[in-house]
This record gives C-alpha cells, structure tokens and sequence, in this order.
C-alpha cells in the first residue's frame, strides 16, 4: 500500500523532473564556448579527431579537418590560421572538415 | 646470440638496477655503464614526471620530497605494460593502501582512485546528450537513458572526495567528513572534469540507469535505499552536464 502509494508520487515528480530537465539550455553549461573545427594544433585537440580514436589530443596533423577545440563563441569562423602549403587560406569551421586528415 | 625477446627482457631488468645486457657496448667499452644510465634517469624521469602529473593531490598531501623517493619504489614495481602512457598507473592506488610508511595515511588511496577516475573521465570516448525534446514528449515509465562514457561511480571508504576538494585552489577551508563518501566523476560539456559527492540512492538510481532501467524504475531504486529520496538535483545536474545520452533501443 505504502510502496504503491509512493510510486505514484515518485511518478507524478518524475513527469516534473522531466520538464526542467527539458528546459535546461542545451549549450548552457558551455559558458559561451564553441566547438571549431580544423584549428587546434597536432595533438592539441579537444575530442573527437575520428572514429577509432578515444579522444582529446588524438589528432596527427595541425589544423586537421576533424578535430575541434572549443573556442570562445563567436571566434570560430573568423580565426587566422596560416594558409597551407598549397597556399590556400585556412579557415576554423563549426562542422568537420575534409581539408588535412592525415592520411 | 640472444634473441630480440631475450635483450628485451635483460633491458629492462637493467633499467631498475639490473647488470646491463649482454652484448651492450660504447665506443670506449668502459663507459658502458655510463652511457646505460642515460635509458635509466630518463625512464625514471619521465614515469615520475607522468604520476606527478596524474596524482596532484597526493603530491601535495605527502610533499614533493617524499612523493618523488615514492614515486621510485611504486615505478620500479609497477613499469608500463601499454605505450600509451594515460592507461599507466591505475596500480598507484592500491600501491599506496599497502606502502608501509603511509600506513597512518590510509584515505590517500582513494583520493588516488578520485585521480586517477579524472584522467580516465577526461579521455573517455564522446557521445551525444539527450535532446530536451526527447524528455518534453517522455513517459518516465519507459523512458530510457544511457549515460556518458566519462560518468564513474567511486563508493570509497573514506572521505576522500572532501579531502579531494579541499586540495583544490580556492577550497582551503572546505569541511571534511568523518566517514566513507561516494565519488561521481564525469567529464562535462566544457571538458571540465568534477568531482561530487552523492548519496547511496543517488548512486543507486546512476547504476540501474547504467544497465538500461526505465527512469521511473532507476528512480524507484534510490527510493528502496532512501524513502525521502528526490531523484531530481541530481538528474537536473547530469543534465545540465550533458552526460546523459539517447538509450539503447529496448522494448
């Protein structure tokens, strides 16, 4: 009697949970940083250089297209980066890039 | 002759003070010794350099002098089996429960384990938080959850978290427990990695939601530890951590 009753309690709670749990802004904790690909110098990544790979500090390449840092919102697509040997300009991204993956 | 095995293994017992391998030499053959000992000091240095960089908090709690002659004895018994240097030292906790002269010292070993738990939080694989709209539209019943590679759950004897935090900048006067503590260590949507303390239904409730509970049951578990139990500060944390993710699809 008592353990149902608290099951539904605990249920009508939990549909409450559930709602300020929804409403917590998705990028709220990020303190107004950003993740930018293509800018983070060889090993100095913050995660995700590729599938394989476990995390932060992985990528081979500076500048690898793949890997990202987190930036200060707003700074991503508008960095300085050196051109490449080509001599093509370089540019941070906010989705992954094709530009040097290492092979 | 000597197969690659067998120098291999006479190397490395000739790193911790073993003679040196057969076959090794040096121009002038007399300094041999002399030029070995480079392979010794740089293993030596960069292992302790590696545990420094892994243990803070017990380096500050024992003091550099002591940590580094510990940091010999603990390297001499414990070399890397893996080159890849982050899964080196997982040992260090164990090690320091059983080192004799730290036996009136007997909560460093969990503050060892909270450490070592960071590193491993903070090269944990990503993956994805949970869409708000996921929750907006979910029945808690049979809703299911999957948690963030990062998360880990420590139930410690001591308390350690406390002693943790109060080695942490800033927190020089925080108050530490009189008795065992429980670690949750995850890795946040800033790649912070902190360190909490949570209750034993708090805990509960992360562990069923590790093996694909339905919210409503993972919740109802805290509750059989903690009739008062309020399963929410600690969702509404974990969420805003990001660290709770899409479920596996079941039925």
């Amino acid at each position: 009697m008592t353990a149902l009753k608290n099951n539904i309690v605990l249920g009508a709670s939990l549909a409450c949970t559930l709602g300020a749990m929804a409403a917590i802004p998705a990028h709220a904790a990020e303190d107004g940083m950003e993740k930018c690909f293509g800018v983070a110098l060889a090993g100095q990544n913050d995660c995700a250089a590729g599938p394989g790979t476990t995390c932060a500090g992985t990528s081979k390449v500076d500048y690898q297209g793949n890997a990202w840092k987190l930036v200060p919102a707003g700074t991503c697509v508008s960095m300085e980066l050196p051109s490449d040997d080509m001599g093509k300009s370089r540019m941070g991204s906010l989705e992954a890039l094709t530009r040097d993956i290492p092979a | 002759m000597t197969s690659h095995h067998e120098t291999l293994a006479a190397f490395d017992r000739a790193l911790t003070g073993g003679p040196l391998p057969k076959g090794i030499t040096a121009l002038d053959p007399s300094e041999a010794e002399q030029r070995f000992n480079v392979y010794r000091n740089n293993m030596m240095v960069s292992l302790t350099e590696a545990l420094n960089a892994r243990y803070p908090v017990i380096r500050r709690l024992v003091g550099d002098a002591f940590f580094g002659a510990m940091a010999r004895v603990f390297i001499e018994h414990h070399k890397p089996t893996s080159p890849v240097l982050q899964e080196w030292g997982k040992e260090f906790a164990i090690f320091l429960d059983r080192f004799s002269p730290l036996k009136e010292y007997p909560y460093l070993g969990d503050v060892a384990r909270i450490e070592y738990a960071r590193g491993v939080a903070f090269h944990a694989a990503d993956a994805e938080p949970i869409a708000a709209s996921t929750l907006t539209s979910a029945n808690p019943e049979t809703l299911r959850m999957g948690l963030h590679p990062s998360v880990q759950v420590l139930k410690l004897r001591y308390a350690a978290v406390s002693i943790w935090t109060r080695n942490q900048p800033g927190f020089e006067t925080y108050p530490i427990g009189h008795s065992g503590e429980i670690a949750l260590v995850l890795r946040d949507r800033i790649f912070d990695v902190p360190v909490a303390a949570i209750s034993p239904a708090e805990a509960e409730m992360i562990e069923a939601l590790r093996m694909g509970r339905p919210l409503a049951s993972a919740a109802a578990s805290g509750s059989l530890k903690d009739p008062m139990f309020n399963p929410q500060p600690l969702l509404v944390s974990l969420m805003q951590a990001g660290v709770l993710t899409e479920g596996s699809p079941k039925t």
